[in-house]
């Protein structure tokens, strides 16, 4: 009685995700708070990376004291934490470059997207909240 | 009786530093920390209240957190004083009391 051979290990490239039919959804990322004040900030963008690896149409939208973590020129020396600002500037190879600010927050803080480390696409609330419904899954922050 | 009240909160995002104004005695001396620092900058939404808040307390900033937030000293309202650690030991010391307002 003969064992049939074990089969053969899957090739590398079992997992692409062009083998059959795949799932994208919309997600959108919610960032509405404040760097280094609380956790929320630092936290959002380890799930943001986390998922981009996942292949999904990502968006991130920063709305009231979440455009404070765009902010250029941070610098976290005197308050020893970890400045994750530089961070942002990475998401675009990660797939994700749809980041969106909402223009009324902007301007209520005295700030311009000049002011901000990496391009965004500054929206005004209306066109912002279309871009909300559109989503299928939206993440809050 | 002196006090020293700080407050760690963005004026975008909490009450603590209306309520803390609506309460604090004028010669009362503020202390903004954390994300409190973001009320000292010109051109927002509350500058206002803060020019109007000079006239009856000292204001100070914390100045590692003002930077940590990459925001330059520069753009401070007119009349807020920063502070290193230092100093807000020094501002502790020199105050009979210090209410935080979180």
């Amino acid at each position: 009685m003969s064992k049939a051979p074990p089969p053969p290990p899957p090739p590398p490239d079992d997992f692409d995700d062009d083998e059959g039919p795949e799932i994208v959804k919309r997600f959108l990322y919610v960032n509405r708070r404040a760097p280094y004040g609380s956790i929320y900030a630092l936290e959002a963008l380890e799930v943001v990376l986390i998922g981009a690896a996942f292949d999904q149409d990502v968006s991130v939208a920063f709305i009231g004291d979440g455009v404070y973590q765009l902010k250029k020129g941070q610098d976290t020396a005197g308050v020893e934490m970890k400045n994750f600002s530089p961070t942002y500037r990475a998401l675009e190879m990660y797939d994700v470059e749809k980041l969106y600010v909402e223009r009324e927050s902007l301007v209520a803080r005295g700030l311009t997207a000049e002011d901000l480390i990496v391009p965004v696409e500054v929206l005004d609330s209306d066109a912002l909240g279309a871009v909300m419904e559109q989503q299928d899954v939206v993440l809050s922050f | 009786m002196a006090v020293l009240h700080t407050v760690n909160k963005s004026p975008f995002e909490r009450d603590s530093l209306a309520t803390c104004l609506r309460l604090a005695r004028p010669g009362s001396t503020l202390l903004l920390i954390e994300d409190g620092i973001y009320a000292a900058l010109r051109g927002t939404a509350v500058e206002e209240t803060l020019c109007a808040a000079l006239g009856s307390h000292e204001i100070r900033v914390l100045e590692p957190d003002l930077l940590a937030r990459g925001m330059d000293p520069a753009g401070l309202i007119e009349g807020i004083e920063r502070v290193d650690y230092g100093g807000f030991v020094d501002l502790a010391a020199a105050h009979d009391s210090v209410q935080a307002w979180l």
